[in-house]
């Protein structure tokens, strides 16, 4: 694994790209990674009382805290080189960001159908059918600058942001 | 179950204002004390095993934890206090020894707050850090009676000598009494300052042999780890003869905590007690311990300095003579105030005596005797801040891990399904999920990879 800060650099082995990597060996499986993520994505931003008190229906939280004791990992989206979510998606709201790498997903265009749920290999989109029905799954915070609040908030830095070449 | 005396020692005060239910405290407690209920929807509180950690404290996202002393008093008696009542019940409930952890905690007088330092400003003028480099760099190991000089250069070979960019070390920690994050973080701190950590005697795990020329290996009763490889691998080797927490007592590591990794490094069977006697079975006199002294020297060709630590105690200045005598090239001696794993509680309380006496002590009576050059001296015990460290004289001091939490883990009772898994074992960042959160790269960057 490359863990550096820079992106868009391009080298003989390709175009490097921001990605979230998990250090299984010292997340600690507080889940904060989650809370946070559901934060940022709600319509209260960062404020988490507001957020968790006045919100009924709140965002689905696009990083899964996967845990069997002692060992544990926050996985979110690996946002793939060749995204079988994307290719597998019938409406087009499965995007890939041809600049940044980052796939998202447009709640307008989605309609639910889950194809890219049974495509995607690594099980980290979820269904929402709060309001609607759409396919929930890690933005990278790109509202946010591509600052992850996973990233920013995990009190043990299991989780940093590292490089992918593509 | 009969009536238990021993009522909460903290009180969690849980701001449902605040709280938004994330259990990130349910999550986190080593003990226990918080429980989400499904029926209320809300994270309720059982402090009855609080030891007032913290950690629930800062990982609450919004604060909404707070822990303060229970306010439960009792009958004012100046010859019961309550902690002499609370130790009697803890004891009666156990049924067994107190055992406890880190040093000792009572408010004894620390001597290094009654000293000052003095400063230079016209004889010697005084220095700008900023634009003058001050060197601190101490080299310990044993110096000759005369230093002859040929052509501007020592004319004689010194004596193996540990270099220290600063006068500062690690104290001893075993791998095992620790978790190994806890050691690789020792390890790297060690290498990046340049100055060195301590095996202790739980081996030498070879994931961190790569930091050897930061490392002193250690050499105590129970000979855990301890090889041809071992010896060569570390800079410096020290016999362990005594520890400031506890003169004259030996260890424990139970087995339950003799992990795979654990039984590698200390080469021991997985799942059978490490025990460390109190005296070494072949060391009964000076003259035995001269001759571990000179065999370890003979293993490693006579190429690291060999030191020998003991606990501060009334007689230690003879013993420091005797042992400079033996040939060993530094002796460390660990005040009372020294950490620990495990002691038992009556005496980390009540024996040794403070470094600072020990210190001048052995000082006075090595230069007495005109023998203070064959050794250097190192003091710890309870070095908890730098201008302590600075007052022990740059003789090269140790620190410990600081734990914050309970230096209560042994009172606890056995609660099998606690998250941690070990905590009730003593030195719970050995457990499987406590180890993880002494992640050794936290803070790293920040102190050695900024500048």
């Amino acid at each position: 694994m490359n863990i550096g800060t820079s992106t868009g650099t391009a080298s003989p082995a390709g175009i490097s790209r921001k990605r979230i990597y998990c250090m299984e060996e010292v997340c600690i499986g507080c889940r904060l990674c989650e809370i946070y993520c559901i934060a940022a994505h709600s319509k209260y931003k960062y404020d988490l009382v507001k957020t968790f008190k006045k919100m009924l229906k709140r965002p689905l939280p696009g990083i899964i805290v996967e845990e069997q004791k002692p060992v544990s990992f926050g996985l979110q989206c690996r946002h793939c080189q060749e995204p079988e979510c994307v290719k597998s998606c019938i409406t087009g709201a499965m995007k890939k960001d041809p600049v940044t790498g980052v796939v998202t997903n447009d709640a307008f265009r989605c309609i639910g159908c889950w194809t890219c749920i049974l495509a995607c290999p690594y099980g980290v989109i979820r269904r929402d059918e709060q309001e609607g029905k759409i396919a929930s799954k890690c933005d990278f915070c790109i509202e946010n600058n591509g600052e992850p609040a996973c990233v920013k908030n995990c009190p043990n830095e299991a989780l940093q942001i590292g490089l992918a070449w593509e | 179950m009969s009536l238990n005396l021993l009522m909460p020692e903290f009180i969690v005060d849980r701001n449902y204002e605040r709280c938004i239910g994330c259990q990130v405290c349910v999550r986190q407690c080593a003990n226990l004390v918080h429980y989400y209920d499904e029926e209320e929807n809300r994270v309720f509180t059982d402090e009855s095993n609080c030891v007032n950690c913290h950690r629930c404290a800062c990982l609450c996202p919004t604060k909404a934890i707070t822990i303060r002393r229970n306010p439960l008093e009792f009958k004012e008696n100046a010859n019961w206090t309550p902690r002499a009542i609370r130790e009697i019940y803890k004891q009666a409930e156990t049924g067994g020894i107190l055992l406890t952890g880190m040093g000792n905690d009572r408010p004894y007088p620390v001597y290094w707050d009654h000293m000052l330092i003095n400063a230079s400003q016209v004889t010697n003028p005084s220095i700008d850090p900023l634009r003058e480099p001050m060197e601190l760099k101490t080299f310990l190991g044993g110096k000759p009676d005369v230093l002859r000089i040929k052509e501007g250069k020592l004319d004689e070979e010194l004596p193996p000598q540990l270099e220290l960019e600063i006068p500062v070390m690690f104290s001893a920690m075993s791998f095992g009494s620790i978790s190994y994050n806890a050691c690789e973080a020792l390890a790297r701190a060690a290498s990046g300052t340049g100055i060195m950590w301590n095996t202790g005697e739980g081996g030498f795990h070879k994931n961190l042999r790569k930091y050897g020329s930061n490392t002193i290996v250690q050499v105590a009763s129970g000979r855990f780890g301890v090889d041809p490889d071992y010896l060569e691998a570390g800079a410096a080797i020290e016999i362990k003869i005594g520890q400031g927490a506890k003169p004259g007592i030996g260890g424990h590591l139970p087995g339950e905590k003799v992990s795979s990794d654990i039984s590698e490094t200390r080469m021991i069977p997985a799942g059978s007690d490490a025990i460390s006697p109190a005296p070494h079975h072949d060391i009964y006199s000076i003259e035995d311990l001269r001759q571990l002294i000179y065999s370890l020297k003979e293993a490693t060709d006579y190429k690291k300095p060999v030191s020998v630590k003991i606990a501060a105690v009334h007689n230690v200045a003879a013993m420091c003579s005797g042992i400079a005598r033996a040939g060993a090239d530094i002796i460390a001696i660990d005040g009372y105030r020294g950490g620990t794993g495990a002691a038992p509680l009556r005496i980390r309380d009540n024996v040794g005596i403070p470094v600072e006496f020990a210190l001048a002590a052995v000082d006075t009576r090595l230069r007495e005797e005109g023998i203070r050059n064959r050794v250097s001296l190192v003091c710890a015990g309870g070095h908890k801040e730098q201008r302590r460290h600075y007052k022990s004289g740059g003789a090269g001091s140790g620190c410990r891990l600081y734990c914050p939490v309970c230096t209560d883990c042994h009172g606890m009772p056995y609660v099998p399904e606690v998250l941690h898994g070990q905590v009730q074992l003593g030195d719970c960042d050995a457990g499987p999920l406590v180890d993880k959160e002494a992640q050794p790269g936290n803070c790293f960057e920040k102190t050695y990879e900024s500048s």
